[in-house]
């Protein structure tokens, strides 16, 4: 007992030296600190200045996962989207949906380096960011403590690029073989600063209006994992605004405008699954048990929507179809996206079974119902499952699945969500609705909408790149 | 001498094809066509939208022969390509002038 009692008493005097050593040379952390240091990094905590480790910049884990993340997103876009889309039009226009997906990832890479980055990502108020990071000023491979303390910022703002080209490339959709080339260059790029970099800034920026989980002075409370009110509801319904503006295609309801190519649009299915993974599990911004969580979730969605879409349409027409179970893999991971790393394996079953039918309803029966044209299910996939992920994950998001939930929300998840979750999506839509129709008309009086009907007879292929898809000789 | 043209099922051709080569045809053209008649078209449904495709795909067989051996090329044809469901083709019989055969230069019966 004697003894014990004074090794200890030796101990601490050795620690005292110790420390007191550490104050004569600061620079020198303590091994605790050092290993206090990559504890943090392992399990994806934030550094703090009293445990200043040894580690410079970022963590390679972090940056190797982001890095093959925004690859993913890009791969969704290029050439996943341009595929899905592509495969759906007449053999005409295939070449004017794929020059459309390759133009706005040119064009919104653009303004994403010149402000847009600047806009979502710097300090600024919450509407909107500031013009410290303009021109990726800054923008190097130290982490930014504000969003991800071991991603290189260099990552990071390229990965939420990725997110920055796919959401008005998803417009396309709803508009394709009747717009100008032009006029969706101009279009998109109004779109990017009216609409996707305040509302991106507002759902995602540290200091935005409505970042429920890391702002706690942000007004609005809502939650968005992955995108679902910033991407989904955001396109969704400025497509379906556009395509009422554009009005319909010619020959609308009396010309057979089948698929060009359901192999394209199944492929390019594929490939929008996959790269999803990097879209929902990535937005965990590394690779921890968020992220596992989210890649859980967006798959179970998916799988289940696209089982739900087929077997619907099995029963109301006699006949599973390949996009059908496209539409509901779409679907599923459109709903999943907003909750995917808020919610447990049954939330995302339950997410799965609800966008399987919901939009399914929405594309076969409101849309024939309303007569809008709509031409590749915009609005029907990603408004109407944008909005229903939306609110879906107020009602399912939990503590048990994402432990970031209980940091500034923790009398609001499981309580009055849904309340916020509204309130954003209020928000969203009418920023989509009323910028869209400002936007579609400076177009249309600047450049036209539409090409004359003798071009969008022969096809936009042609006209507006002077190319044909297939040579078939 | 005599052509026969002969609208059949596409999955008939190998059926048709043999049957006349059993009794001695020794060429044919065939041609990919579409078109309708007795049997409608089908519908086919993407999401929201449905389409009726009036014209279906068949397959035109063009044969000249002399004219000996045209009804026993009629009664291949016929009974190879028959299922008895609507939508089994049609078969027109019509003259030929004169036939010629550009290696040999030969012309006639001899010709086809």
């Amino acid at each position: 007992m004697k003894l014990r009692h004074y090794i200890s008493l030796l101990l601490a005097g050795l620690l005292a030296a110790g420390a007191a050593l550490a104050a004569d040379a600061p620079k020198e952390p303590t091994v605790e600190q050092r290993l206090a240091d990559l504890e943090a990094y392992v399990n994806n905590g934030s550094r703090t200045a009293d445990v200043a480790g040894k580690i410079a910049g970022p963590g390679p884990g972090h940056n190797g996962w982001m890095m093959t993340s925004s690859a993913l997103v890009l791969f969704m876009t290029l050439p996943g989207l341009a595929l899905f889309y592509g495969g759906l039009v007449r053999r005409k226009n295939v070449l004017s949906v794929l020059a459309q997906c390759l133009g706005i990832a040119g064009l919104v890479t653009v303004l994403w380096w010149a402000v847009g980055y600047s806009l979502v990502f710097a300090p600024g108020n919450s509407i909107l960011g500031g013009l410290k990071f303009a021109f990726l000023r800054g923008v190097d491979g130290n982490p930014n403590t504000d969003y991800a303390g071991w991603v290189s910022q260099n990552v990071f703002s390229m990965y939420q690029m990725m997110f920055a080209i796919i959401t008005p490339a998803l417009i396309v959709g709803a508009i394709a073989e009747r717009m100008k080339y032009a006029a969706v260059l101009l279009f998109v790029a109004l779109w990017m600063f009216v609409i996707y970099f305040p509302l991106a800034h507002m759902i995602w920026g540290a200091d935005g209006l409505m970042n429920g989980v890391w702002n706690a002075k942000a007004k609005i409370k809502s939650i968005d994992f992955a995108g679902g009110t910033v991407v989904h509801m955001s396109s969704g319904w400025s497509a379906l605004i556009l395509c009422l503006i554009l009005g319909k295609r010619l020959g609308f309801g009396k010309t057979i405008m089948a698929p060009h190519s359901m192999v394209l649009c199944m492929v390019g299915t594929g490939m929008l699954w996959v790269g999803w993974y990097g879209f929902n599990a990535g937005s965990a911004l590394a690779a921890d048990g968020v992220a596992s969580n989210a890649f859980m979730t967006t798959t179970l969605a998916a799988a289940v929507a696209s089982m739900a879409w087929a077997v619907v349409e099995w029963i109301v027409r006699g006949k599973p179809s390949v996009l059908g179970f496209c539409s509901g893999v779409v679907a599923g991971l459109v709903v999943v996206t907003p909750a995917c790393g808020f919610i447990t394996a049954t939330g995302a079953v339950i997410i799965g079974v609800l966008a399987g039918v919901i939009p399914f309803l929405a594309c076969v029966k409101l849309k024939p119902l309303l007569g809008y044209d709509d031409a590749l299910d915009t609005f029907g996939v990603h408004a109407v499952g944008g909005t229903l992920g939306a609110l879906l994950t107020g009602f399912l998001a939990t503590h048990d699945a994402n432990a970031n939930l209980a940091v500034n929300l923790k009398d609001v998840v499981g309580h009055t969500l849904w309340l916020h979750q509204l309130a954003a999506m209020g928000v969203t839509l009418a920023m989509a609705l009323v910028g869209t129709v400002v936007i579609a008309y400076v177009v249309k009086f600047t450049v036209g909408l539409r090409p004359n009907a003798e071009e969008e007879t022969q096809g936009l292929d042609v006209v507006d790149h002077g190319e044909e898809g297939y040579i078939l000789e | 001498m005599k052509k026969i043209e002969a609208i059949i099922k596409p999955f008939k051709l190998e059926d048709v094809k043999e049957a006349l080569s059993n009794i001695g045809v020794q060429g044919m053209t065939v041609y990919e066509v579409k078109g309708f008649g007795r049997q409608k078209g089908h519908t086919e449904i993407y999401r929201g939208s449905e389409y009726t495709v009036d014209f279906l795909p068949k397959l035109k067989l063009e044969i000249v022969l002399p004219d000996s051996g045209v009804e026993a090329a009629i009664e291949a044809i016929t009974s190879a390509a028959k299922t008895g469901k609507i939508g089994d083709g049609k078969i027109f019989l019509l003259p030929v002038e004169q036939a010629w055969r550009i290696r040999t230069e030969e012309c006639g019966d001899q010709a086809v």
